[in-house]
């Protein structure tokens, strides 16, 4: 074990790239599947009719894949059938697709468990599904999701990870590669990406924390 | 309860039945595997190439001496990056003109297929399944199963290596089954992987070491007492890999190989990183 | 689109893997039960350093990416002389990124017991351990078994991170038929189609229990 090499100036600035590619893919990846994951779980609630069934099909297949499979699947399968992607993008593209599912799982949660009374007291006092929907399910029904969403959020930054399969220069990618340059590097390196992804992910769970306080 | 678990049973059910639903209409749309390689006209990525004014290799950013990522510079540096610069020079007149892209072993022939990259410099030996798949350059390097020792050592080649002697390698590899071949009653020491063997011949644990050249020329880089002795006793032969039907391309790159080779700038490289004259 | 060929050319790789991927999601599955029902006691044992520990553990490994963990049974220990194959690192680094997990699970059970029944069990003269083995963990099982069909599925999944140090599972044995073929599309289907065979109908099992212990409680 060498912490002095690891660690010297040269192999940090290179981990930062990686780190600052992590971010910037879980970023877009976090907010296309929040909203996605909005819209599919608010129709699902909704049952609304063919898009539901259809969705279902979808949400349910995609969530209980491993995200291994989609991103080579999307990376390197899809281009048989014509569609490519440079990597950057197939990485959004597949965190996009399995996170959204579980977040839809989370939102349809979130939505059903607001009381049934409520609905239909708003809709006899003449609210449209809409309206309802709008103003009295999601209100209650956001508070609820809050906690579930942060963690698959955090759950989304340590998938990231993944991407490292098809060669997305991440944070685990440029580890890797430091590692390979000497073989009393893997310890160290290891442990501080490690450090790395738990601060950013225990600062993300505290926030929540703190959300859930507020809010209730 | 009971209905619950009945709705729930019929869901599944129906799940089962749209995934079954689903992969046999792809399979009714599956027309064979389009072979498109066959039917790509020989100069399109030429022209594609010659019109981006860029070359855009895939080469590996983990292997010593062929293409390592330097954290440092931020640049990848070994013999296959040399060569890739100097494929630019002669095909667009500048060896800057080049973007690197990161492939693996696993990666490197989908992205070729794709079109992500014009081709692969890759340590990617030559071989009857891959040409199937894509199109090869002349030899390029030619690697093969050696010998490192330490310097001074009385062995010299693979016919210096006797029953007495004792070989150390690294489990598993093919490289085991080689030497017993060639030497018969030999003995073998097996190690886990690469740097434990070396470790272990380091220690005088054995005579020499053997494996692929391209590896004991990094291992001897690592530590100048060693050397690697002998011409290679197995055929490795590395190969510029291109999509399959670009004919105007892999000519263009062996046209640059022989010019490399006429005018000895190829031996250059191979001096600067292997460390010697190329062994014809 | 679908080339079926690559199924009954390549089904005894895609079996091999398939067992492979449910062999180490079983062992990872008892392992990480042990190691999180261990570290879960120490979280709520009122001993101080244990309770440190076992928070420290928690918080650690369910903020980390697994791959990172696996990277350590599989990059880290070599380094410092601890050799282990490919299936052995990564199931060993999936056990230990569940036991987190499960660990935070059966915390939640036990401490859903109200605390009345262990004083009337401490009281009536039973040890600390008795008091746990006889009355609190028979009854936090029952809260710990739905979130625990849960991390199995997630098991499941997560296992496909053994192609990444050739842990030789159904993901692995994929990549490689890719590899060999060349044909991509069809493999990953049905790659996709073993992994659902697995997940589907247990994740439905897992919805149908959690919504008996919802009714029931």
């Amino acid at each position: 074990m060498d912490f002095i090499g690891a660690y010297s100036p040269d192999n940090l600035r290179f981990l930062m790239e990686g780190l600052k590619i992590t971010l910037f893919v879980a970023f877009i990846a976090i907010i296309l599947s929040f909203v996605i994951g909005c819209i599919v779980g608010t129709i699902r609630y909704a049952k609304v009719p063919i898009l539901s069934p259809i969705l279902m099909v979808i949400v349910e297949v995609l969530r209980n894949l491993p995200l291994l499979l989609i991103i080579l699947f999307v990376q390197f399968g899809l281009p048989e059938i014509g569609i490519k992607m440079t990597i950057t993008f197939g990485a959004i593209v597949a965190l996009t697709a399995f996170e959204a599912s579980m977040i839809s799982e989370i939102v349809r949660a979130g939505l059903t468990s607001v009381p049934k009374g409520q609905v239909e007291a708003a809709r006899s006092s003449g609210l449209t599904q809409m309206q309802t929907l709008w103003h009295i399910v999601l209100p209650q029904g956001l508070r609820k999701m809050v906690p579930p969403l942060v963690s698959q959020f955090i759950s989304l930054l340590k998938d990231t990870s993944l991407a490292v399969i098809i060669s997305l220069a991440e944070l685990v990618h440029n580890a890797q590669i430091i590692m390979g340059q000497n073989s009393n590097y893997p310890i160290p390196i290891l442990l501080l990406i490690a450090v790395i992804y738990f601060v950013i992910n225990y600062a993300l769970s505290l926030i929540s924390k703190r959300l859930e306080t507020k809010t209730a | 309860m009971k209905n619950q678990k009945r709705y729930n049973v019929k869901k599944l059910a129906m799940l089962l039945a749209c995934m079954v639903a689903i992969v046999t209409v792809l399979g009714a749309c599956s027309v064979t595997k389009p072979t498109s390689s066959s039917t790509a006209s020989s100069n399109a990525l030429l022209d594609q190439i010659k019109e981006r004014d860029k070359l855009i290799v895939g080469v590996k950013y983990d292997t010593k001496l062929f293409g390592l990522k330097n954290p440092s510079t931020g640049d990848v540096e070994g013999f296959d990056i040399d060569i890739a610069y100097a494929l630019a020079k002669s095909i667009l007149g500048d060896a800057s003109k080049v973007e690197f892209k990161e492939v693996t072993s696993k990666t490197r022939i989908p992205m070729l297929n794709n079109g992500d990259i014009d081709m692969v410099i890759a340590t990617m030996t030559i071989t009857d399944e891959r040409k199937k798949e894509v199109d090869f350059s002349d030899v390029y390097f030619q690697a093969g199963q050696s010998l490192l020792v330490k310097k001074g050592s009385p062995i010299k080649g693979i016919e210096d290596v006797t029953a007495d002697t004792t070989v150390l390698a690294s489990k598993g590899a093919t490289s085991i089954k080689n030497i017993e071949e060639k030497v018969p009653g030999v003995k073998v020491l097996e190690f886990d992987n690469y740097q434990d063997a070396f470790n272990a011949l380091k220690a005088g644990k054995g005579d020499a070491l053997t494996t692929d050249d391209a590896i004991l020329y990094g291992m001897s880089a690592q530590d100048p007492g060693y050397e690697v002795v002998g011409k290679p006793f197995t055929d490795e032969p590395y190969g510029i890999a291109v999509k399959k039907g670009e004919t105007k391309v892999v000519e263009a790159i062996n046209k640059a190989l022989t010019d490399m080779k006429a005018d000895k700038s190829y031996n250059e490289i191979y001096k600067k990183w292997i460390g010697k004259e190329p062994t014809t | 689109m679908l080339d079926f060929s690559i199924l009954t050319e390549y089904f005894p790789l895609y079996l091999e893997g398939f067992l492979n991927t449910i062999k180490a999601s079983v062992l990872a599955l008892i392992g990480s039960f042990l190691l999180g029902t261990v570290i879960a006691i120490f979280r709520i044992s009122g001993v101080k350093l244990l309770q440190w520990f076992g928070t420290a553990y928690v918080e650690f490994i369910r903020n980390i990416p697994i791959l990172i963990v696996v990277l350590f049974f599989s990059w880290g220990l070599p380094s410092i002389g601890v050799k282990l194959d490919g299936f052995a690192a990564g199931t060993l680094g999936l056990t230990v990124y569940t036991s987190a997990f499960i660990a935070e699970a059966i915390r939640a059970g036990i401490q859903s017991v109200p605390k009345g029944q262990s004083e009337a069990a401490r009281s009536a003269g039973m040890t600390y351990i008795q008091t746990m083995i006889h009355v609190i963990l028979p009854q936090a099982i029952k809260l710990v078994i739905p979130p625990l069909s849960n991390q199995f599925i997630n098991l499941i999944k997560n296992s496909s991170v053994l192609t990444i140090v050739a842990g030789l599972d159904l993901m692995y044995f994929s990549d490689k038929i890719s590899s060999e073929t060349y044909v991509i599309f069809s493999t990953y289907i049905f790659a996709a189609m073993f992994y659902l065979v697995l997940t589907l109908p247990m994740s439905y099992g897992a919805s149908v229990l959690e919504r008996k212990w919802a009714k029931n409680s």
